[in-house]
C-alpha cells in the first residue's frame, strides 16, 4: 500500500488543473437537455478532444491519451473539483466506446470512435422498449437481412432513449433471427438517427424538458457494416457494455465527492435554520463519508485491477451505492433550502445558494432506475456475488 | 499509488483464517463462554505459536515490525471468528502504546518482548470506555491518571466485574491508586500515547465488526440457501435477496474505508482521527445491519440459543460501542468536516498522507 501519488500523476495533475482553470466556462451552460444547451455542451467537448482531453484512457491514434485508470481517477477528480460542465456524449462514449474497442473490426473503430471522442458524432441509446425494460431479453424490434445480405431492415420501437432527439446515431440490439427468443438471435447494430424510416418523438421528462425520446424504426436500411460483433451475438456484445454502465465510468467519485462538497458549503451557509432538525447535521456528514467510501473503493478496485483481478458482480454494488448516495444528498439540500427547494432557478427569491439543487434533485430520483434499476442489481449480487438461487 | 494490500500481508491473512477455522469453531467458543475466566490460555498460546501476538512488535523487541495496515486484515479474522479474547487490546493496542515510549523506556522492550512471545495479557483502561474489558484475567494493566499512562500490575488493581450479554466479553469496574512507580508517560507524551491507542482501540473493533458482519452474512446466505418454504429455498425469494445484497453492498463500502484509516493511523497522518471514526461507524452500521436482516432471513430459529449467530450479534451489538459510541465518532467527524477550509471534496482522498 503505497497512497503516494507519483511524480508523473502529480504533474498530470497539475496540468489538468491548470488547462481547465483557463478553459472552464465561467457562466453555466444551458441544459443539455435543450437544443441550444445540447450543441453548447457539444462545443465544450470539441474544446476538450483538442487537447485530448475528452477520452483521456482512449488510446492516442483514437483521439485519447492512453491513460490508466489512476489517471483516469485524477482526471475525474480535477474535473468536478473545477464545477466543468456535464459530459453530453457519455452514452456513446462509455457504453458504445467500450464495446467498439472489444468487439468492433479495426475500420470500425476508425469510423465511429475519433468522431465520438470529438461529439462530432452524439450518440443515443436503443436498448429499452415498451415491453423491454428490466426484463431486456423481452426485445421485439427487428433486424431482418436483405436479400443480397448487404443490409438490415429494422423495424419496432425503441425508448427512454436519453436526448435522442439531439442525437445523431443510435445503437442498440435488434431481432435478426426470426423466431428467435430472450437472449438469442439478437444483433448489436448501429443507425444515423436522420436515415429515412426513422421517427424520433421526444419523452418530456420530471424536469419539462426533451430529456429522453422514443425512437421508431419503419424498414429501415442499416448496411451490415453496422453490425458490431457477429449476428445473433448481440446479447453477449451488449453485456460487455452493461457491466462498464454499471460499474466505475459512468459515474465516477469524484462527481459524488463534489456534491458533498457543495452540500457541506450549503448547509454551513444555512446552519442556523438547518440546526432546527437535529437529524441534517447527521445527514450532511453521512454524505461527506459517502462519497468518500465510493472513492476509496474506486482507488481499491482500480488497484486490483492492476494487479490483474476482475470486476464481477461488484460492478452492481457500485450501482447501488451511488444512486442511493446521490439521492440522498439531493434530499438533504432540499430539506436544507426548505421552503426555497420549490423555487426554479429563474425565481427571484431562490437564492444562489440554491443553484443547481432542484435539478440534480430531479435528477437523482432517475438514479436508481436507469442503467438497470437497484432492484435488478439487488438480484445480481444475490445470485452471482453471494451464489443464491435464482427466483 | 496504490491502495492494495501485498502478498505477505494477504498471506499471513489467509493462513490465520485456515488457522482460526479448525481451531476456533462455534462449539468451542461455546465451551469457553461457559468457563468462569471466559477466556482460553490454549487458544491465547495457539495463537501466540501462529505470530499474531507478535505482529506489530517491533522487530528489534522479538516481532514481525508489521504495522495497522497489516491489523485491519487480522481484526477482521478475529471478528470473523469471534475469537473470545481481547488479544488485539494487548497485541495491537497496548503493543502500538508500549513502541510508541521512548526506546529503553523502563519496561518498554521487556514487556514488548513478552507480548511478541505470548505470555502476557495487557488490559487498557482508556478514559473512553466506561469499564475495562478482562482486566479479571490480566497481568498488566495500562491505565490513565489524567494525562499520565501507567503501567500497573494486576495485583494492585481491585475489579468489580460487570456481566455483559455477550459472554465473551469480561468487562470491569477498577479501583487503583496511581503511583510514580507504575507512571510511564505524563504530559504532552501522554496526552499523544492516549489519543494514538484510542485510535487504534477504534480500527481494532472497526475491523472486528466487518468480520462479524462478513460471518452473519455467510450464515445467513448458508441458512437461505437450505432452508425451503414453498417448495424452494427462501434464498431464491426476493425479499430474502435484498436483505442480504443489503448486507453485502454495505460491508464491499466499509473494507476500504477501514484500510485508508489503518493506513493513515501507520503513517501518522493528521488526518487519522477522522479516518478512524469514519471506518467504525461505517463498519458498526454494516455489523448491525447483517445482524439484524441475519436474524430476520433465519426467522424463528434466529431468535434462539441454539443457531450460533447469537454469538455473531451479542458481539457485534456489544462491540459496536466500545472505543467511542457512535455519537463520538459522528462528532469526531463533523469537527472535522465542517470545520472552516476543511479540505475536503474531489482530489482530496488521501492528500494529507502523501
Amino acid at each position: 500500500m503505497d497512497l503516494a501519488y507519483t511524480p508523473k500523476q502529480k504533474a498530470f495533475r497539475a496540468e489538468l488543473r491548470s488547462w481547465l482553470a483557463r478553459n472552464v466556462p465561467k457562466a453555466p451552460l444551458a441544459s443539455y437537455d435543450t437544443r441550444e444547451g445540447f450543441e453548447q455542451h457539444r462545443e465544450w467537448e470539441r474544446r476538450l478532444f483538442e487537447s485530448r482531453l475528452s477520452m483521456v484512457m482512449w488510446p492516442e491514434h483514437l483521439g485519447g491519451r492512453g491513460c490508466d485508470l489512476i489517471e483516469w481517477l485524477i482526471f475525474e477528480e480535477e474535473y468536478y473539483a473545477a464545477g466543468a460542465p456535464m459530459r453530453v456524449n457519455q452514452n456513446g462514449q462509455l457504453l458504445l466506446g467500450p464495446t467498439l474497442m472489444e468487439f468492433g473490426s479495426e475500420a470500425q473503430k476508425q469510423r465511429f470512435l475519433p468522431r465520438m471522442a470529438a461529439s462530432d458524432d452524439m450518440w443515443a441509446q436503443g436498448w429499452s422498449e415498451p415491453n423491454a425494460g428490466s426484463d431486456m431479453a423481452a426485445i421485439t424490434s427487428k433486424a431482418t437481412l436483405s436479400g443480397d445480405g448487404s443490409h438490415y431492415i429494422l423495424n419496432g420501437q425503441k425508448t427512454w432513449s436519453t436526448r435522442a432527439i439531439f442525437a445523431d446515431w443510435v445503437f442498440g440490439l435488434f431481432r435478426s433471427e426470426a423466431g428467435s427468443s430472450r437472449h438469442h438471435g439478437l444483433s448489436y447494430l448501429l443507425a444515423p438517427l436522420d436515415a429515412p424510416g426513422v421517427t424520433i418523438r421526444p419523452i418530456i421528462a420530471l424536469n419539462g424538458k426533451q430529456a429522453f425520446a422514443e425512437i421508431f424504426f419503419d424498414d429501415v436500411k442499416v448496411p451490415v457494416d453496422n453490425r458490431i460483433g457477429e449476428e445473433g451475438q448481440g446479447w453477449h456484445v451488449a453485456m460487455a457494455t452493461a457491466g462498464f454502465e454499471r460499474g466505475l465510468l459512468l459515474r465516477s467519485p469524484a462527481r459524488f465527492q463534489a456534491t458533498a462538497r457543495k452540500l457541506v458549503a450549503l448547509y454551513q451557509a444555512n446552519r442556523d435554520s438547518a440546526d432546527r432538525d437535529p437529524s441534517i447535521r447527521d445527514a450532511v456528514c453521512e454524505a461527506w463519508m459517502g462519497a468518500e467510501a465510493y472513492a476509496l473503493s474506486a482507488y481499491h478496485t482500480v488497484g486490483r485491477l492492476a494487479k490483474g483481478a476482475k470486476i464481477g458482480a461488484e460492478a452492481s454494488t457500485n450501482k447501488i451505492v451511488w444512486s442511493e448516495l446521490d439521492l440522498k444528498m439531493h434530499e438533504t439540500a432540499m430539506r436544507i433550502l426548505g421552503a426555497r427547494g420549490e423555487l426554479l432557478a429563474e425565481a427571484p427569491d431562490a437564492g444562489t445558494d440554491a443553484a443547481g439543487w432542484l435539478d440534480g434533485f430531479l435528477f437523482a430520483q432517475a438514479g436508481p432506475i436507469y442503467a438497470g434499476t437497484n432492484e435488478i442489481q439487488r438480484n445480481i449480487i444475490a445470485e452471482r456475488m453471494l451464489g443464491l438461487p435464482k427466483s | 499509488m496504490d491502495f492494495t494490500f501485498n502478498d505477505d500481508q494477504l498471506t499471513f491473512r489467509e493462513a490465520m483464517s485456515r488457522f482460526l477455522m479448525t481451531e476456533a469453531a462455534p462449539e468451542m467458543l461455546r465451551e469457553i463462554w461457559e468457563t468462569d475466566p471466559g477466556r482460553s490460555p490454549e487458544l491465547r498460546g495457539k495463537l501466540a505459536e501462529q505470530g499474531l501476538t507478535a505482529l506489530s512488535v517491533p522487530e528489534d523487541c522479538g516481532g514481525l515490525g508489521m504495522d495497522d495496515v497489516a491489523w485491519s486484515l487480522m481484526t477482521q479474522e478475529l471478528g470473523y471468528y469471534a475469537i473470545p479474547d481481547s488479544l488485539a487490546d494487548t497485541a495491537y493496542v497496548s503493543a502500538g502504546l508500549l513502541a510508541a515510549l521512548p526506546a529503553g523506556s523502563a519496561g518498554r522492550e521487556e514487556v514488548l518482548g513478552r507480548i511478541a512471545a505470548g505470555n502476557v495479557r495487557i488490559a487498557i483502561g482508556h478514559p473512553v470506555n466506561p469499564l475495562v474489558a478482562d482486566a479479571a484475567t490480566a497481568d498488566l494493566l495500562l491505565l490513565p491518571h489524567g494525562d499520565e499512562v501507567h503501567l500497573v500490575p494486576r495485583a494492585l488493581v481491585d475489579v468489580t466485574p460487570n456481566p455483559s450479554i455477550d459472554l465473551s466479553r469480561r468487562l470491569a469496574s477498577l479501583a487503583w491508586e496511581p503511583s510514580s512507580a507504575t507512571r510511564i508517560a505524563a504530559g504532552e507524551a501522554g496526552r499523544r500515547l492516549w489519543a494514538e491507542a484510542l485510535d487504534r482501540g477504534t480500527l481494532s473493533v472497526a475491523g472486528q465488526l466487518l468480520g462479524l458482519a462478513q460471518r452473519m452474512l455467510d450464515l445467513a446466505v448458508d441458512y437461505a440457501a437450505q432452508r425451503k418454504q414453498f417448495g424452494k429455498p427462501i434464498g431464491s425469494f426476493q425479499a430474502v435477496k435484498h436483505h442480504l445484497a443489503d448486507v453485502a453492498t454495505r460491508i464491499e463500502f466499509a473494507k476500504p474505508v477501514l484500510y485508508r484509516a489503518a493506513h493513515a493511523l501507520a503513517h501518522g497522518g493528521a488526518d487519522a482521527p477522522v479516518h478512524a471514526s469514519h471506518a467504525k461507524l461505517v463498519c458498526g452500521e454494516a455489523a448491525w445491519l447483517a445482524a439484524r436482516h441475519g436474524i430476520q432471513v433465519h426467522g424463528a430459529m434466529g431468535y434462539t440459543w441454539e443457531v450460533d449467530l447469537q454469538m455473531f450479534m451479542k458481539r457485534t451489538w456489544a462491540l459496536d460501542a466500545s472505543w467511542g459510541d457512535r455519537g463520538f465518532h459522528k462528532s469526531r467527524v463533523a469537527e472535522s468536516i465542517l470545520a472552516d477550509g476543511a479540505a475536503i471534496g474531489p482530489g482530496h482522498t488521501f492528500e494529507v498522507q502523501a
